[in-house]
């Protein structure tokens, strides 16, 4: 194998076509290494891990409780007390609130988007391997469901009922379901007629094996990208109706919780809106950046 | 032919008038889904703290129909809805809801379409320019600046334009319609609405605006023009353009969607009496009749532009035939 130059062969697809006829890499190696040399997204891959890590063990060994009332003021960020983030206007350690609001935020960004993604891949994978008829009804249905205003069902569907935060994750899921749905039908039907699949059957190969060694990996990688663009969209869902007061009860916190008291009081109390907005946007761009940097690794044909 | 009769020929009025039939029993489903929900919910609108004697609950069951079989309570209701009466409020009182909804929408939906419209000019400007100058630093600039506009929340960056333009530079309205006497929308009190609004759509826009525009300007017609002899103004302007808007258009409908959702938060953050302000605030209080009327208003909203956005796309698209 020769070392191809990266002027002549700038986008690495000389390199990879010729590491492919000699067995050197398979197309999975190839876009890791494409999306390893985005420099953004592996930026934003450390930095969420950081997130990840601080949400999961900070609450554990962080001094403060984010329930308890350290102080009958609110206080300004300081080190006396350790509060390097201040107190909200309960008193309650800030810092100690933002983790387990990260904590709730990247949880419900997480079981919110897996709901989504089993109902659609489901649902998009049977209408597309069924084909005719039950396709059309199914995404008719799809497409009326489409129609609908859903945001404001959930907002009815939590005023109505006792909030809870399953019920929060269950709603945002049932949205989101859609478009993955159109995806994964998509992408079954348009590999379900390949040459490839054809030359797999006439070999012989069995309808599981098809399926799993053949359909499932080329759906994977579109499934993949919408699942990583998701999460944003789902946090940002889940603090949208913090925001407007319906999402998670006290003392439990979300990042949107948090905002919205940050953003009541930023005249006077400007580090209650900064800590809280700073991690929300950080936390967005990094998943935006890595499900980007994803899409361009795994379909390079705009770069 | 001219181009206007030209483009009304094209209109598929077969698929048209089936969508519209379609639009009815989603509506109906929509209607039917909100009143069972508001019926199952534990606790109604008029429980407080004491309990009320029993004639005045008697009387106040009487005025609102609670006293009637369920069944006969939808169909008056889903009567009244067709003909355009959402019933009264069950909080507002002496107020119907129709009455509120007439005062909120016009706020939400000026608020709502300048964003779009500002979304829409703003978000192609900058994506055809990032798209044409592909790989270049002013093209990692805008991408860049994008990725901020759809990752940062509107109610984060409403808050933060208040603080900047109206505490701080004092040059617009912190929030509402402005004081008795003057009280009504001028570019004072809405223009920090429909930016905070719009920075989404501007970065959704322009986002799909360079994919788009670059995959056009290397498709065959792109590379006839040139081989044609046009100048490389004429290719993007007569040729690239047009055939670049199209996923533009079949976003239009969604966006309609986000915007009007997006509008809700951002009367909530500038304080506007609009459709979205009472809506939630209908929620928080269960006025029951008030959710149910905004919740109607905005799905037949965002059916009804839905539509619109896929006639326009099979105007605008040639090579799209709705059978």
């Amino acid at each position: 194998m020769s070392e191809t130059s990266p002027i002549l062969d700038p986008t690495g697809r000389a390199e990879a076509v010729s590491q492919a006829i000699t067995g050197g890499r398979s197309l999975w190696d190839d876009a890791r290494a494409r999306l390893f040399r985005n420099r953004a997204a592996v930026i934003s891959m450390w930095v969420l891990g950081v997130l990840v890590l601080i949400a999961a063990i900070g609450p554990l060994v962080w001094v403060h409780d984010y329930r308890t009332i350290t102080d009958l003021r609110t206080i300004a960020p300081t080190w006396d007390g350790m509060h390097p983030l201040g107190t909200d206007l309960q008193g309650r350690d800030l810092l100690a609130r933002l983790m387990i609001g990260l904590r709730i935020s990247l949880t419900v960004g997480i079981v919110a988007t897996a709901v989504s993604l089993v109902i659609g891949v489901t649902w998009g994978a049977t209408a597309g391997y069924l084909g005719g008829r039950a396709d059309n009804l199914m995404m008719r249905i799809v497409d009326v469901l489409y129609a609908l205003p859903f945001i404001f069902f959930v907002i009815l569907l939590l005023t109505v009922f006792e909030r809870n935060i399953i019920l929060i994750f269950a709603a945002i899921g049932a949205i989101e379901w859609l478009t993955m749905a159109r995806i994964v039908r998509g992408q079954t039907l348009a590999i379900k007629g390949k040459e490839f699949i054809e030359a797999a059957r006439a070999a012989g190969v069995s309808r599981k094996d098809i399926i799993l060694r053949h359909i499932l990996p080329n759906v994977i990688g579109p499934v993949a990208v919408y699942v990583t663009l998701t999460i944003p969209v789902v946090i940002l869902a889940e603090s949208f109706l913090s925001f407007l007061g319906l999402g998670v009860n006290e003392p439990l916190t979300s990042l949107g919780v948090l905002i919205a008291d940050g953003a009541d009081r930023m005249e006077e109390k400007p580090w209650m809106l900064i800590a809280p907005a700073a991690t929300m946007a950080v936390t967005l761009l990094c998943l935006n950046f890595i499900g980007d940097g994803l899409r361009d690794a795994l379909d390079p044909k705009d770069r | 032919m001219s181009t206007l009769q030209r483009a009304f020929s094209r209109i598929p009025w077969a698929y048209t008038a089936r969508r519209l039939l379609i639009a009815i029993p989603t509506m109906l489903a929509i209607i039917t889904m909100a009143f069972l929900m508001m019926r199952a919910a534990p606790g109604g609108p008029f429980d407080g703290e004491r309990k009320l004697p029993a004639a005045t609950e008697a009387a106040i069951a009487a005025k609102f129909g609670f006293d009637k079989p369920l069944h006969e309570q939808y169909f008056n209701y889903l009567g009244g809805v067709v003909q355009g009466d959402f019933g009264p409020s069950y909080k507002t009182l002496g107020k119907s809801v129709n009455q509120l909804i007439g005062d909120g929408l016009p706020i939400s939906l000026t608020i709502g379409s300048l964003a779009m419209l500002l979304g829409i000019t703003l978000g192609t400007l900058l994506g055809v320019y990032a798209g044409l100058k592909q790989n270049s630093s002013a093209d990692y600039g805008v991408m860049g600046v994008a990725m901020f506009g759809i990752s940062i929340p509107t109610f984060v960056t409403g808050p933060v334009l208040i603080l900047i333009f109206s505490l701080g530079l004092g040059i617009f309205a912190v929030g509402g319609l402005g004081t008795y006497p003057n009280i009504g929308m001028t570019p004072h009190n809405m223009t920090l609405p429909v930016v905070t609004l719009a920075l989404p759509q501007i970065a959704i826009i322009s986002r799909l605006m360079r994919a788009s525009i670059i995959e056009t300007m290397r498709s065959n017609h792109i590379r006839t023009a040139r081989s044609k002899g046009l100048s490389e103004r004429q290719v993007i302007a007569r040729h690239a353009l047009p055939a670049a808007m199209l996923p533009l258009v079949s976003y239009a409908g969604p966006a309609m969607a986000r915007v009007m959702t997006g509008s809700v938060v951002i009367e909530k953050v500038f304080g506007l009496p609009g459709l979205g302000s009472y809506f939630v605030d209908g929620a928080l209080n269960r006025d029951y009749t008030l959710v149910m009327g905004a919740i109607i208003v905005y799905a037949a909203l965002i059916v009804l532009l839905n539509l619109v956005a896929d006639i326009l796309y099979a105007v605008l698209d040639p090579k799209v035939k709705y059978d």
